[in-house]
Parts: structure tokens; sequence; C-alpha cells
């Protein structure tokens, strides 16, 4: 392995790793659920894309490119918006009030905090304006 | 030389980053807050994976950070829908 891509590796490796601490650290340091929520699916998933791309240098060195790291990056960053859209929804649903959310701008509720059955009938399309051509 | 070093900085990064979550786990002050330290605890885990497989210089475990992937991220949202819903598949 030459100087060069020895370097390259260790400095990905190097900020990939502060990443991945950093956002562990915010789990602990930020104050609610929905600022803590930002560091896992942010910095955590930068860190393990860095140490994800050190390895891809790293097989390239040994003289055998793969793709199997970019598949991993890919899917990570692909999945950590949906579970951090699930689990803000379960958190809206146990523990925020609706005098906590914004307006809705319709006569129901946010769709997790309400439970009525009641069929929805969405008004989507605006009541059509005069001299403005449909 | 510099790798050496490196790959155990990342190492160390990791496994404190691991700690944490685990901390955070168990003492959690809500119930999606342990999800999140689950979910975190499974990126971390996947990192470590790749970086022992980067140490042992061998392609095969590559193919087990895939798979804790897509079982970690199938987990954290039958947990979170659980928790949404009071039912998984509905």
């Amino acid at each position: 392995m030459s100087l060069i891509a020895e370097l390259l590796i260790a400095a990905l490796l190097v900020i990939g790793g502060l990443f991945g601490l950093v956002g562990s650290y915010g789990l602990v340091k930020l104050p609610d659920l929905m600022t803590r929520l930002h560091a896992p699916t942010k910095a955590s998933t930068l860190g393990v894309g860095g140490v994800l791309l050190a390895a891809m240098a790293h097989a390239l060195a040994q003289g055998s490119l793969s793709w199997h790291e970019l598949l991993i990056t890919l899917f990570l960053f692909l999945t950590a918006p949906i579970t951090c859209n699930f689990i803000a929804k379960s958190w809206l649903a146990r523990h925020a009030t609706p005098a906590d959310l914004p307006p809705t701008g319709s006569a129901r509720q946010w769709a997790t905090l309400d439970l009525s059955e009641a069929p929805t009938s969405p008004n989507l399309t605006p009541p059509p304006r005069p001299g403005r051509p449909s | 030389m510099i790798f050496a070093f490196a790959l155990t900085f990342a190492f160390a990064c990791f496994g404190l980053g691991l700690l944490i979550c685990l901390w955070r786990v168990i003492f959690a002050p809500t119930l999606p807050d342990r999800i999140l330290g689950l979910d975190t605890m499974v990126v971390n885990v996947i990192a470590l994976i790749v970086l022992y497989g980067m140490a042992r210089n061998t392609g095969l475990y590559f193919e087990a950070a895939m798979l804790f992937a897509m079982t970690g991220f199938v987990s954290s949202v039958a947990y979170a829908k659980f928790i949404l819903r009071g039912d998984i598949i509905e």
C-alpha cells in the first residue's frame, strides 16, 4: 500500500469515526426527542458512510475493487429518514398534545392524533377564482 | 502504521458511541427514545463489523453488515409501528 493511499484511508477512517462519535454523543446531549432525532440520522449515517468509503479504498489498494460497501451506504441513506419519520410519528402519538402542533388547515386533527373513524373528505381543489383561467 | 492507528481510533470512536447508545437505551426518558437508541446501536455495529472486516483483511463481513442493516431497519420500523398503532400489520 502506497503512502498516499494509506493517508487517504486513514483520513477517511478518522473523519468517519469522529462523525459517528458526534452522532452518538448528540443522543445524550440534546434536550428532547425531536432534536435528538437529528444526531443519529445525520451524523451517524455520515460516519458510517466515511468508514464504508475507507473500506472501499482499502479494497482498491489491495487490488480488488468491490461495490458491496457502496450498497450498504446507499441502503443506510435510504432507510435512515424512514426510521426517523416513524420514530417521530410514534413520539407525536404518545407525547404531543394538539396545542404543541401547528394547525392543519382543515377541520381534522393531525393524522397520528386523530382517533375518529369517520371518513375523510379532503377538499383538495381550491375554489375557483373569478378571472382566472382554469 | 498510520492505517493501524486510524483503524484503532475508529474502533474506539464507534465502541464509545455504542456505549453511549446503550446508556441512552437503559436510561431513556420516553419510549421512542429507546427505539432511537437501538437504531443508533445498529448503525454503530454496522460500522464495527466493517472495521473488523478491514482489520482482518477479508471481504467476508460485508454480507453480515448488509444483513444487519436490513434486519435493523425492519425491526426499528416494526417497533415504532407497534407503539404507534398497537399492531404491526393491520
